[in-house]
């Protein structure tokens, strides 16, 4: 194991940014969110959770897919590049690491996603254990130990510095490439430590141990017309804030960006809690607000249990809990129609 | 960490389309064209099955799914059969033959014209442009004839002038071996001296035997009325057939719009037999 001290952690970053983009926590008027690295970025990887999670790293909220031209009543389709370089994603929170495999349920089921395949192809994650986990936390509750990242690289906060363990062969690399600032170093008890102290405090959290009964795969019929949901979804304003700055949502709409000289087809982040998101020529299958909160979250509990082996759609980061201006959430959701009363 | 199996094969890309030419347009009824496509060089644009559908584009208007209404046993051309009723399709009202348009697909699944629907006898019910995804089932049986029983068809319209493909229900399957066509419309009209009656009460009314395999699509509200009256004459829903069709973008399972339950329409259906539809919420 190696360890990098606070101090050296500004150049270990300056290192891998000379080689490849690098994209990470950066705090701008006081926001933390994921950014790329620049000499003057305020770098933050103090905050816990970043307003929007990091998935733009694979699933950017904006892009163009490919571009058409007409000339002379000739089209021409000219697809846009796939990503084809190294890049590192640095200081990503655990649960946000396994909303990329729930990403990769979806993008990289055949036929499989080539925009997002090469970016996760050619993507270096590093994680980060979480020091200090708050109260909307509920990761656990789907079975992420929040000390125990599962990424290309793992890192610990510990005394005066990080400890720093890479866990794939692109880890290796990237250790390689920026190992004149890490130092060997015996670091086995005080990670021990740091997970122990996680573990502590992820326990302690109120929503920590929700109980999935009632949920999951096969529970289609007995949640689908529960009458809770309207009672619940009564103050939603369809936002869409949830969507927004979930993990592991990914719907999303194809679009026309006219440039004047051809036509940009591209892809942006959408969010089923949009009233013309199911709506065609012919109708609207979900008309009412209660039809589009009963999907977003039968979506993530049911239905994607369903096809994926039992894995659940969200990793219990808590940023819908936070952000929701009408305190509705998921948590909400779990508790009332579940196991736990 | 990437558990994607990226080898340096080539992939293909599942969004790109690719360039189509319109190469015959016909008017079949006020609101309803069908557009011929092949690709630049003449050739055909792909290979589909009876029931899949495609993404026709025109850059800068917008992208849909239509059901592909030719038979894959043409060898030449596709054909889409398309109502005029948004955006896009008021568009493609307006284009003209030798006009560039982008297509991509086939997607979803199909009818099972290769194993459960061999050798029987089949009933196909229609309502409107709901012709168009089953006039491709229909000229692939009929032009692999000795592989399925009879063939009855019971097709209805608001109005003579709103039936599609008029002519070749005609000329060529009303003439074929062992098919019966049964037309109607919704109300009396001058020079009609056919049936007239919604399509539900007229499958009723022809007492259909219960031993063929039936194959719906049209308005849903059709479908439900077409579904209970077969189920009064003694059907059960693992004999029939229909489509769903919700809103889509992606066309491969991937951009939420078309999920229902643990279905997505677009890449799971659009041809479902009616007890799985059974299993889904009931949002369609």
């Amino acid at each position: 194991m190696y360890q990098i001290s606070r101090e050296k952690m500004p150049e270990l970053l300056a290192a891998v940014a000379k080689e490849m983009d690098l994209f990470l926590p950066v705090q701008n008027n006081g926001i933390t969110n994921f950014g790329f690295w620049t000499e003057d970025a305020k770098v933050d990887l103090d905050t816990l959770k970043t307003v929007k999670s990091p998935k733009d790293a694979f699933f950017p909220q904006s892009e163009v897919l490919y571009s058409c031209y007409q000339k002379a009543n000739k089209t021409s389709i000219e697809p846009a590049a796939l990503k084809d370089a190294p890049f590192a994603i640095f200081g990503v929170r655990p649960c946000d690491v396994r909303a990329f495999d729930v990403l990769d349920r979806v993008f990289l089921s055949e036929p499989a996603d080539v925009y997002y395949a090469a970016r996760r192809e050619h993507g270096i994650v590093v994680s980060l254990a979480c020091h200090e986990p708050e109260d909307s936390c509920f990761c656990k509750t789907f079975g992420i130990d929040a000390a125990e990242p599962q990424a290309d690289v793992a890192m610990w906060q510990v005394a005066d510095g990080y400890a720093w363990e890479a866990k794939t062969e692109k880890g290796e690399k990237l250790t390689e490439l920026v190992k004149e600032y890490l130092t060997e170093q015996d670091l086995a008890k005080e990670v021990e430590a740091e997970k122990e102290a996680i573990r502590t405090l992820i326990d302690k959290m109120p929503n920590s141990n929700l109980s999935l009964e009632g949920w999951g795969v096969g529970k289609t019929k007995e949640r689908f017309d529960d009458p809770k949901w309207k009672e619940l979804s009564d103050a939603c304003l369809g936002c869409g804030t949830c969507t927004f700055s979930c993990p592991t949502c990914q719907c999303y709409d194809i679009k026309d960006f006219n440039t004047g000289n051809g036509v940009q087809r591209y892809r942006c982040w959408d969010s089923c809690m949009y009233s013309d998101f199911t709506m065609m020529a012919a109708g609207n299958n979900r008309t009412t607000q209660m039809q589009r909160f009963r999907q977003r979250f039968m979506h993530k509990l049911v239905y994607f249990p369903d096809n994926n082996d039992g894995m659940y759609s969200c990793v219990g980061c808590g940023r819908c809990v936070e952000k929701c201006p009408q305190s509705l959430n998921i948590v909400k959701v779990i508790k009332r129609m579940g196991g736990t009363k | 960490m990437c558990n994607c199996s990226c080898g340096s094969e080539e992939k293909k890309n599942a969004l790109l389309p690719q360039v189509g030419i319109i190469t015959d347009i016909r008017r079949e009824t006020p609101d309803v064209k069908t557009f011929r496509i092949v690709r630049p060089d003449g050739t055909k644009l792909f290979e589909h099955m009876p029931g899949q559908c495609a993404m026709l584009c025109v850059p800068g208007v917008g992208e849909a799914l239509f059901s592909i209404t030719s038979s894959p046993t043409n060898k030449e051309y596709q054909e889409f059969s398309i109502k005029e009723c948004g955006t896009l399709t008021n568009y493609l009202h307006n284009m003209s033959v030798g006009d560039e348009i982008l297509v991509r697909g086939p997607y979803g699944n199909h009818f099972p014209v290769e194993t459960v629907l061999k050798g029987q006898d089949l009933l196909f019910i229609a309502g409107g442009i709901g012709l168009a995804p089953l006039r491709s089932v229909i000229n692939y049986v009929l032009d692999n004839r000795d592989n399925y029983g009879t063939v009855d068809i019971v097709y209805g319209s608001r109005s003579k002038d709103d039936l599609v493909q008029l002519k070749e229900i005609q000329e060529v399957w009303a003439k074929a071996k062992d098919v019966n066509v049964h037309l109607t419309i919704d109300r009396e009209q001058e020079g009609w001296d056919g049936h007239v009656g919604f399509v539900p009460n007229y499958v009723k009314e022809l007492n259909m035997s219960v031993d063929k395999t039936a194959l719906i699509c049209g308005p849903p509200i059709m479908i439900k009325f077409v579904l209970q009256g077969l189920q009064e004459l003694g059907y059960e829903k693992t004999q029939v057939y229909t489509t769903l069709e919700l809103r889509m973008k992606c066309g491969i399972g991937k951009c939420g719009r078309c999920n229902i339950g643990d279905k997505y329409v677009c890449k799971d259906g659009p041809v479902f037999r009616c007890d799985e539809i059974d299993e889904l919420p009931n949002e369609y």
